[in-house]
């Protein structure tokens, strides 16, 4: 049974969610951050995918621009955390509200 | 000879230039000598180049050295350029040889003031200045000039700044003048807008295609101009005020040149004069209420500079009246004769207020003539050549403008005698309250005061008393009545004399004329001496009405001063604090209330703003999608 673009879009669309209703529900800060990752992934899986059903070369090559992004944001996110760690016992996103209006 | 003309304006500039950085450190008399040496070498050169204009021929004697080319903007172009001809360059030796006297007494004077160098400084700018506004060739430049006087006068008059009758003396006087110079401008406006010119040779010659009515606007307007400058009625009061200043800045700058800037003006448009008649009537109706109105108040006032100032108005409301019938030659020679005797008059009245103790009020002098002989001396000459008696300078001025007079308008002729018995009479009321009679100094200072020893003053003093004296005996001489002698007239001719009031007298009208003027001197001198020789009481003499300056200057307080300082006070509090400040704050308010409102929006938790962006996305894609189906 050949697989079709259509089950990677579903996967795609499945991890999104995932992502997205975990960065929505949770409270841990690192695991609002492996969420963001998540999402971050569902969107480069429709970007291979599309490249390989329209045999374009095109979004493969801006799956490496949101890789080089995302690793780039995970030292300056996982930065944050160590230092949000050492000030304070846990990292519950909720205790961390000082820009309250 | 003639190419030296740049450097009379220039010597006491570069005095200027040196004195404010260096003015403190060269100290007291240095900086006063240098002020001094300048103006002195400006004077030498005005009689360099003043002989030089003088070897040419009369029809020639005119010569214009341009500098460069100042403003030129389309067809709007004015060069810094000196016209040297013999109206200027008479303006010019009086100004800078009165003015070398006057510098050399104020170190005298000045010389234990503290801020000794920099009154030398505003002295040798205001020099500069007034020459800039004599020998300047266009309008342009000579309103420079004319600011540039007026702006030294604000700094003088307010020289001692921390006297608050000082400052105020000051900014009235800057007030005033600024009625005046805005007519100034105004008539330059229409001058450049009907002739496309400002240089004086080019607008009169093109003054031929300029309707009548616009010459007397233009002349009415520049008239404003010299009615603020030289305190003429309706704008007379800041002067009485401006006594304020040291005595010399009173001597120099508000009797014997600045004031005399408007009447100088008058003289130099006389062919715009001559062109626009209702407005030089005008201008002797002005001159000749002007010069018995100041001639009435000086009568009656006590501070001495105050009855010298009412005497300045009333003696530039003569030569207005002068200047008004035509007769500019009689304009200047009287400006000349009364720049010698009426600075005499005032540095005489400066020793006499140096002697003591800064006290100005006649009623407190008194035997003054045996403890200050030099001072009494040239203070009687001074009396007696303003007053006109023969054969001193007065008698000759005076004397010509009344001759005139006569010959125009016989009204006109009865107000300038009315004047000339009044002015004899004033100022010999000062002279027998201050040297004659009892020594009321004594009694004045017994209660507590310092014992006063008045003496003459030192010779820096004295040598200009002594010279200005000599020069109100024989300055007469170079206008005498009589064929040949009238040096002056002949000398001004290639200026003013197309233009002016040519009367003719038989040599018996003369004599009649000058007996007249001999019987009006003689009464007022008479009445002087016999109402107070031995008194300072004579309250039937001096009448509340005339103590008070008829009313005119406390007329002005509550109608104009105290209207606007109301509607001032109106505008600061309903226009600026309610109606713009309200504005601003209500701006102010408007968003700080919106925001107490929006600010709730941010919480603080990721999870909202997290929730937010999914929101976002989700509005953004339903729009992407709904477009598509």
């Amino acid at each position: 049974m050949s697989v079709n673009a259509s089950w990677y879009l579903t996967l795609a669309a499945v991890l999104f969610t995932i992502g997205a209703v975990g960065l929505l529900v949770r409270r841990n800060v690192l695991v609002m951050f492996m969420c963001v990752e998540l999402m971050l992934n569902a969107a480069n899986l429709t970007f291979v995918t599309f490249a390989r059903t329209l045999n374009d070369i095109g979004g493969q090559s801006e799956v490496f621009f949101v890789l080089v992004v995302a690793a780039a944001e995970v030292v300056v996110g996982l930065g944050i955390i160590v230092a949000i760690f050492r000030r304070r016992v846990g990292a519950t996103a909720d205790d961390i509200h000082n820009l309250k209006g | 000879m003639l190419r030296a003309a740049f450097l009379i304006p220039l010597f006491p500039f570069l005095g200027f230039l040196v004195l404010v950085p260096f003015g403190r450190r060269l100290g007291n008399p240095l900086a006063g000598w240098l002020a001094t040496i300048m103006v002195a070498c400006s004077f030498l050169t005005t009689i360099v180049v003043f002989a030089g204009l003088f070897r040419l021929a009369p029809d020639h004697r005119l010569y214009v050295q341009t500098w460069y080319s100042w403003i030129s903007v389309d067809r709007f172009r004015v060069n810094a350029d000196l016209l040297i001809d013999p109206l200027s360059m008479t303006m010019a030796a009086f100004v800078t040889g009165v003015s070398a006297l006057i510098h050399l007494y104020s170190i005298g004077y000045m010389e234990h003031d503290e801020q000794f160098a920099k009154f030398f400084l505003y002295m040798n700018l205001f020099v500069s200045s007034m020459l800039i506004l004599v020998l300047s060739g266009n309008f342009l430049l000579t309103f420079l000039g004319w600011e540039g006087v007026g702006v030294c006068s604000y700094f003088l008059i307010s020289f001692w700044f921390s006297r608050p009758s000082a400052a105020s003396a000051g900014k009235k006087a800057m007030i005033y003048n600024r009625i005046g110079d805005a007519g100034f401008l105004v008539a330059m406006f229409l001058i450049f807008e009907r002739t496309g010119s400002l240089e004086y040779q080019t607008v009169f010659a093109r003054l031929s295609h300029v309707g009548t009515p616009s010459l007397t606007a233009i002349a009415l307007l520049l008239f404003l101009g010299a009615v603020g400058k030289s305190a003429q009625l309706p704008l007379y009061p800041w002067l009485a005020d401006a006594m304020e200043g040291p005595t010399p800045v009173s001597a120099l700058i508000h009797a014997a040149t600045m004031v005399t800037a408007g009447v100088y003006l008058m003289c130099r448009i006389n062919p715009i004069l001559f062109r626009a008649p209702d407005a030089a009537h005008v201008i002797a109706i002005v001159g000749a209420a002007t010069a018995l109105l100041g001639a009435t108040i000086a009568c009656a006032q006590d501070d001495i500079k105050k009855i010298l100032a009412y005497s300045t108005i009333s003696q530039l409301g003569y030569m207005f009246l002068a200047a008004g019938i035509g007769a500019y030659t009689a304009a200047i020679f009287l400006m000349l004769t009364h720049a010698f005797y009426k600075a005499l008059l005032f540095l005489g009245a400066g020793s006499v207020i140096h002697a003591m103790n800064d006290e100005q009020d006649t009623k407190r002098f008194g035997a003054l003539r045996r403890a200050m002989p030099i001072t009494a001396v040239t203070f009687l000459i001074g009396w007696l050549a303003i007053g006109g008696v023969p054969v001193l300078a007065g008698f000759w001025s005076k004397g010509d403008v009344l001759m005139n007079a006569w010959k125009n308008n016989s009204g006109l002729y009865i107000v300038g005698a009315v004047t000339a018995v009044l002015t004899a009479y004033y100022l010999g009321r000062a002279y027998m309250l201050t040297f004659t009679g009892q020594q009321r100094w004594v009694e004045a200072r017994q209660s507590g005061g310092p014992q006063l020893h008045p003496h003459d003053p030192r010779w820096v003093m004295s040598v200009p008393l002594v010279v200005l004296a000599g020069l109100s005996v024989v300055a007469g001489l170079i206008n005498l009545p009589f064929s040949h002698w009238d040096l002056l007239a002949r000398w001004l001719t290639p200026v003013v004399g197309a233009h002016m009031f040519h009367p003719h007298f038989t040599t018996a009208q003369q004599w009649y004329f000058a007996l007249a003027d001999l019987l009006f001197a003689a009464l007022g001198v008479a009445v002087a001496v016999s109402l107070w020789r031995g008194t300072a009481e004579r309250p039937a003499a001096e009448p509340t009405v005339l103590r008070r300056a008829w009313y005119i200057d406390w007329a002005y307080d509550r109608l104009l001063a105290r209207g606007s300082t109301e509607l001032a006070e109106v505008t600061a509090l309903d226009v600026e604090t309610r109606t713009i400040d309200g504005a601003v704050n209500g701006v102010g308010a408007l968003f700080r209330s919106s925001a107490r409102v929006l600010r709730k929006v941010q919480t603080g938790y990721v999870r909202n703003y997290a929730l937010g962006l999914m929101a976002g996305l989700v509005l953004v894609l339903a729009y992407v999608v709904s477009r598509t189906v």
